[in-house]
Order: structure tokens, then C-alpha cells, then sequence
């Protein structure tokens, strides 16, 4: 893995949101690193700039609000921040796409369901497809994803569909590009839990099948525990630890992530944050040096005016947190 | 689209139209002033009076002159008009097509006029073509039809000269043969072009001083409604998938960000026939409006009861179909209410 050139690689990405009365400074330099046929996921509790993260990450963030500040996006090394119009329609729907965290809102709702997938798989099959094909695709492309009587379902609206119905549709349009990395933001959350784990499970088999690298963001630590090969923990903004899954579960060394592995137990579906007192920093003035800080039980001098950088702990363990810092490494293990 | 929406929509606008019906015959008959005495005259003796008086039921009951004024009015005649001593149906068959024809023009200004800024506006967003789009637009809302109308005569006829300053024809021409009633396209039918140029430049004032208020709003609402969709997931998740970013703009943008705008197209209406009184008025354009003004100011109340009720009945004919629109636009609409609700 170490030796392959990384698919998609988030650099010091800082993202911010200008909006009435303020700037909300949301990204504050994120690092985030993909390697082909690799599972990745990205866990931190609702606010702490997940989606904004993928959203960046495929050009696709609402500008405005939204403002790049600095950062790259390098996907097989070339930056998707600078690609022309053109370039950038290669990567999105043809090696790189997304699913969207609420259905219902990721379905255009005055246009049905074939109508949705027909310019997505015209692009995909860079237009070499009759509309024939293109239909017969669709309706692959429902089977796909277990829904039953995809003919009719191609002539509905999202409306005429369940939330679990438009869930499936999302993942079928999305895989239906049969792109190189999925990224998929928290697919199913919207749902009742055991559509949730239909979804999951659908998902997660389907870009086995296809052989998908895939970012999986998601509130469901079982879930992550189960399909991810590498864990990153997020938190206001900034990656605060990543390290293989296991380890990152049996020995999770940030104070943050800590708090969530502590949390496991008592999870039940949705709340991932009862291990930790406090909320997420208000971003129009966050907290100075490391942003856990006013959250942090370990707080020390230093974490209060200075950024903690990145200590790499062991090989593909990182956490950015002074504990691991050369002073502390003694005193903190 | 369903009948059954249509057939709802059908039986709610016979419900509003009775109920216009009722307001207008009794606000008609509460006025004070006895309508026979104003049309025949002071002078006229006693036994003229009282016998008009009893042809024209006008010694019964409230709700039995109501019943015989309805089954009249459903057969098309209101009456005769107690100023011109013409049918009042007449009367409505001449003037409508004038008032229609003006509608029409200025619908299509307002229309593509608000699109074109409203898309222009939401495309180029706080940059200058937005500031200065979003600088008119809010004098055209906040500026009364009528002074547009007095600006353009200014302007277009009287420092200009490139535009006919009054009326629907030039003096020397003839209508062409009456067909739709409107100038026109009465005259294109018959193929004579030098008639329906003179026409069409004496309708570009009015229309376009009718439609300048409803433009102008439009295009606000379009605006807003295109910037707003413009941060929904779903066109994030068109762009995510790869679709291209004009086919992102032409379709999966504007069909949703139109809704807003047709529908409140059935309210500019409204607030244009309003504003036709003045402006047929100023420019001296034989409608209905210029009519229905003239019937008031002469208590002539016949016609101004036709004039209301027929305004209701186009009220509500574009009501329906801004909602048939509406409902093409947008399946929520259509197949919610083609459940039944
Ligand atoms: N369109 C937007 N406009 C303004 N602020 C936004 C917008 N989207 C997200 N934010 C801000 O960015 C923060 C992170 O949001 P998001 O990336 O959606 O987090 P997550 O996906 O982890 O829940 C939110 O707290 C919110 O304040
Ligand atoms: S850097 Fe300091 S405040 Fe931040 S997590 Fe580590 S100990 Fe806590
Ligand atoms: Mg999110």
C-alpha cells in the first residue's frame, strides 16, 4: 500500500463559509489520503466539516458560501482545484463521485428517476451509448442496488419514493459510473436503522463486487469497525488522528478520539458524542492553538496557543496532539 | 395532469365565481341612487319609472332579483347598459378583445423579459450585470404602472416621435374584418402587414407599462429562486456525477427554480388587470378597462357588474392555468393533488 501512489490526496485544505454577519472558518488545514482499492472512513460528530471536506474534495462546494482558502486536491496527483471545466468532467462521474448524506435532498425533485440517470450515464459512457442502452443500463443499474420493478420505477418521482427507495437510487446512479473512489457521506443516516443496515450492507458488497476504493463517512463506529482498512477521526475541522482501523480502535491515542471510542458502547445508532462533554466550537471564532482545547481534559500551556502538528506515533499512526509530541511521548504512554 | 385536479380546480372556480357574483349584485344594488331615475332621466314622469322598475324586478326581493339577475347573466345578457342603452354583452364582446390583446403582449414582455434578467441576474451574481439588473428591478416594483406610462409617452412619442402616441390604430387606416377582435392578428390573418405594424407600435407602449411591474418582480423571484437551488444537494449531486455544467444550468436548475415564478404569475395578473384601468386611460386604448371606468364614473351599473364578473371569470380561467403550469413544472403538486386530498 505504501509503495502505490495515493488515488486521491487532501492537502492542508482550509474551507471557509461566508455568510451573513461573519466568516466561518469550517477547514482548517485537513489532510487526507486515498490509496487505490483502499476503504477509508471518516468519523467525528455532525458540524465538525465532513461533508464540506468531500464536497471540496470533488469541486462541487457551493461557492458561495463557500470559499477555498487554501490546500490541494490531488487526484492521481494532478490538482482538481485548478482543472479546467473539462478536465474536471473526466474525474466526476467517470473515476470519482459522491453519495449525499439525505436522499431526499440529493434527487432533483421535479425530474423522474430515468430522467436523472440518463445525462449521468450518457457521460459515463463518454456518449458512446444508444438511448437504448442507456435505458437498459438504468434498469441494470436499479437491479443493482435490489429494487424491484425498475421500469416503473425509472418513470417516478422522488416523491412517489420511500427514503430507503431513494437511497438505493442515489448509490445505483452513482455506481452505475462504476468510478475508481466512492465517496459516500454517511449513507442512510436519514433512514430508520434497519434500513440503515440494508443500505450499509448493499453498499458495502456492491463495491467489493466492483472492486471500489471508497470514503465511508458515518455515525455507526460497528459499521466502520467492519468495513474500513484505515480510520480517520475528525474534529472543528481538523484530521486529529488516523491509523489503521484496528489499532486505531484498541489503542486510540487523541483525547478525542478516545472520548468517541468510549462512547461505543453506549452508542445507539445516533449519538456519537456522549463521551465527551461541550459541543463543536462556534467557527466564527474558533479556539486558538490546538480547537479541542476548551473540550480537552489533558490540556496543557501550549495547547492553547499553538496548532499541534501532526506526530507520527507509528508507522501510519498519526495524531495531532502535544501528549505525542518528543516531550511528551514518555509521559503520555 | 390529472382530471381529477382539473375537474377540482373547475368546481372551486364556480364556487368563487358565484360568490364574486353575489358581492358585486349586492354592492350593485346598495349603492345610493336609483339607477332607473339616472338612466331615463329627471325629467321623466313617474309611470316610466315605476314601470322599468318592474321590468327590471327591481320591486322584489333581494334574493329573488339576485335569481333572476344570475339566470340572465349565465345566458350572457347583463342587461342593457342604462348610459350607451346597448347590450352590456355587447358592449363586453367589442371591448374585451382590446384589453385581451394588451394582456397577451404584455405577458410575453413580462415573461421573457423576467427570465432573461432573472437568469442573467442569478448567473452573474453580485457582479455589475446582477447590481445593475437588481437596481431596476426594485424601481420596477416600487413604480406604479401609470408613471411608467406617462415616462414612455414622454420619451418614445413626444421627444422620440418613434412611437404613436395614443389609441389602437392610426387615423386613415381601417380594422381589418374582425375575427379575434385583436388589431393585430386580425390583421395578420388577412396578410396585411402595413396594418399590423401600425397596430403592434401603438401596443408596444401599453403593454410595456403593464408589464414593467411584473417584470420587474419576476425577475427578483427568479433570481432568488435560481441562487437559492443553486446550493441544493441535488445539483451538487448532478455535478458529482458528472453531468455537464450547462445541462446542470438549462435543466436540473430551471425547471425547479421556475416554479416560484409561474406561480405568482396568476397574482401579477391580477394586479395588471388593476393596473389597465389607468393605463387604457392614458393612452386612450378602447378596452374594457377604459370602459369599466367609464360605467362607474357614470353609475352605469349593468356594465360594471359584467365588467367585474368578466374580469372574474379571466381571473380565474389564468388562474387554472397557471396552475396546470405549475403542476407540470412540478410533480409534488401534481401527484399530491391527484390523490385527492
Ligand atoms: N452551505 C453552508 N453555509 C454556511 N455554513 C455551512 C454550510 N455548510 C456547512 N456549513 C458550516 O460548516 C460546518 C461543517 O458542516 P459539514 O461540513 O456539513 O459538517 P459534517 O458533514 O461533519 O456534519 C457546519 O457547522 C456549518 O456551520
Ligand atoms: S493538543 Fe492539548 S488540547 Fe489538544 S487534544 Fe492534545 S492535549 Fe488536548
Ligand atoms: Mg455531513
Amino acid at each position: 500500500m505504501v509503495n502505490k501512489a495515493p488515488l486521491l490526496e487532501i492537502k492542508n485544505l482550509r474551507v471557509h463559509y461566508k455568510v451573513y454577519g461573519g466568516v466561518l472558518k469550517v477547514l482548517d488545514g485537513v489532510n487526507l489520503t486515498v490509496y487505490p482499492g483502499e476503504k477509508v472512513g471518516l468519523v467525528g460528530e455532525t458540524g465538525c466539516g465532513k461533508t464540506t471536506t468531500m464536497k471540496t474534495a470533488l469541486a462541487i462546494l457551493p461557492v458561495p458560501p463557500g470559499v477555498v482558502v487554501g490546500g490541494e486536491i490531488l487526484y492521481k496527483g494532478r490538482n482538481l482545484l485548478a482543472m479546467s471545466p473539462r478536465q474536471l468532467s473526466n474525474v466526476r462521474g467517470r473515476e470519482m463521485t459522491m453519495i449525499f448524506q439525505d436522499p431526499m435532498a440529493a434527487l432533483n425533485p421535479v425530474f423522474n428517476v430515468e430522467q436523472q440517470f440518463t445525462p449521468v450515464l450518457k457521460h459515463a459512457a463518454k456518449n458512446h451509448l444508444s438511448n437504448k442502452e442507456i435505458h437498459a443500463q438504468a434498469v441494470l443499474a436499479l437491479q443493482d442496488v435490489a429494487l424491484a420493478d425498475p421500469e416503473r420505477l425509472l418513470q417516478a418521482y422522488p416523491i412517489q419514493l420511500s427514503g430507503g427507495m431513494r437511497q438505493r437510487v442515489c448509490i445505483g446512479m452513482a455506481l452505475a459510473t462504476r468510478p475508481q473512489l466512492l465517496i459516500a457521506d454517511e449513507p442512510g443516516t436519514a433512514l430508520d436503522v434497519t434500513i440503515q443496515a440494508q443500505v450499509l450492507r448493499l453498499l458495502n458488497n456492491l463495491v467489493d463486487r466492483l472492486n471500489t476504493s471508497i470514503i465511508l463517512i458515518t455515525h455507526s463506529l460497528g459499521v466502520v469497525y467492519e468495513t474500513v482498512d484505515r480510520l480517520y477521526v475528525m474534529y472543528a475541522g481538523n484530521i486529529v488522528e488516523v491509523a489503521p482501523t484496528r489499532k486505531l480502535f484498541s489503542n486510540p491515542l487523541h483525547p478525542y478520539s478516545q472520548g468517541l471510542m468510549d462512547a461505543v458502547p453506549k452508542l445507539s445508532g445516533g449519538g456519537i458524542s456522549q463521551g465527551i462533554s461541550g459541543r463543536i466550537p462556534d467557527y466564527s471564532h474558533p479556539p486558538a492553538g490546538c480547537r479541542f482545547h476548551t473540550r480537552c481534559s489533558h490540556v496543557m500551556e501550549i495547547c492553547r496557543h499553538q496548532k499541534p502538528p501532526e506526530f507520527e506515533v507509528e508507522e501510519g499512526h498519526k495524531v495531532a496532539c502535544y501528549l505525542y509530541g518528543p516531550k511528551n511521548q514518555e509521559a503520555a504512554v | 395532469m390529472s382530471v381529477i385536479f382539473l375537474a377540482k380546480r373547475l368546481v372551486h372556480s364556480v364556487f368563487v365565481l358565484l360568490g364574486l357574483s353575489i358581492v358585486i349584485f349586492l354592492i350593485a344594488r346598495i349603492v345610493p341612487g336609483d339607477p332607473v331615475r339616472l338612466a331615463v332621466g329627471a325629467r321623466a314622469p313617474q309611470w316610466v319609472v315605476d314601470n322599468m322598475r318592474e321590468h327590471m324586478h327591481l320591486n322584489e326581493p333581494l334574493h329573488i332579483q339576485y335569481g333572476y339577475w344570475l339566470r340572465d347573466a349565465l345566458q350572457g345578457d347583463f342587461g342593457i347598459s342604462l348610459v350607451t342603452r346597448r347590450g352590456v354583452a355587447k358592449d363586453i364582446r367589442e371591448f374585451l378583445p382590446a384589453t385581451f390583446e394588451l394582456a397577451l403582449y404584455s405577458l410575453f414582455i413580462s415573461v421573457t423579459g423576467a427570465l432573461s434578467f432573472g437568469i442573467i441576474s442569478a448567473r452573474y451574481k453580485d457582479r455589475w450585470a446582477d447590481n445593475v439588473i437588481r437596481i431596476f428591478s426594485y424601481l420596477g416594483v416600487v413604480t406604479p404602472s401609470f408613471v411608467f406610462a406617462i415616462i414612455f409617452l414622454l420619451i418614445f412619442a413626444f421627444v422620440l416621435d418613434w412611437l404613436p402616441a395614443i389609441g389602437r390604430l392610426s387615423n386613415g387606416l381601417t380594422l381589418p374584418p374582425r375575427v379575434t377582435g385583436m388589431v393585430t392578428i386580425d390583421a395578420l390573418l388577412i396578410g396585411d402587414f402595413n396594418v399590423f405594424w401600425d397596430a403592434f407600435k401603438h401596443i408596444i407602449m401599453p403593454a410595456l407599462s403593464l408589464a414593467m411591474g411584473s417584470m420587474a418582480q419576476e425577475a427578483r423571484i427568479t433570481r432568488a429562486s435560481m441562487a437559492d437551488n443553486l446550493t441544493k444537494d441535488y445539483i451538487a449531486s448532478a455535478r458529482a456525477l458528472g453531468v455537464s455544467e450547462s445541462l446542470v444550468m438549462r435543466r436540473f436548475l430551471l425547471k425547479p427554480s421556475l416554479i416560484p415564478t409561474v406561480s405568482i404569475l396568476g397574482l401579477d395578473f391580477a394586479a395588471g388587470m388593476g393596473n389597465a384601468f389607468l393605463v387604457e386611460l392614458i393612452f386612450n386604448w378602447p378596452g374594457l378597462s377604459r370602459y369599466g371606468m367609464n360605467a362607474m364614473l357614470s353609475k352605469d351599473l349593468n356594465a360594471i357588474s359584467a365588467v367585474i364578473l368578466t374580469f372574474g371569470v379571466v381571473f380565474v380561467v389564468v388562474n387554472i392555468c397557471v396552475d396546470i403550469v405549475v403542476g407540470q413544472l412540478d410533480p409534488r403538486i401534481r401527484l399530491s393533488t391527484a390523490k385527492g386530498d
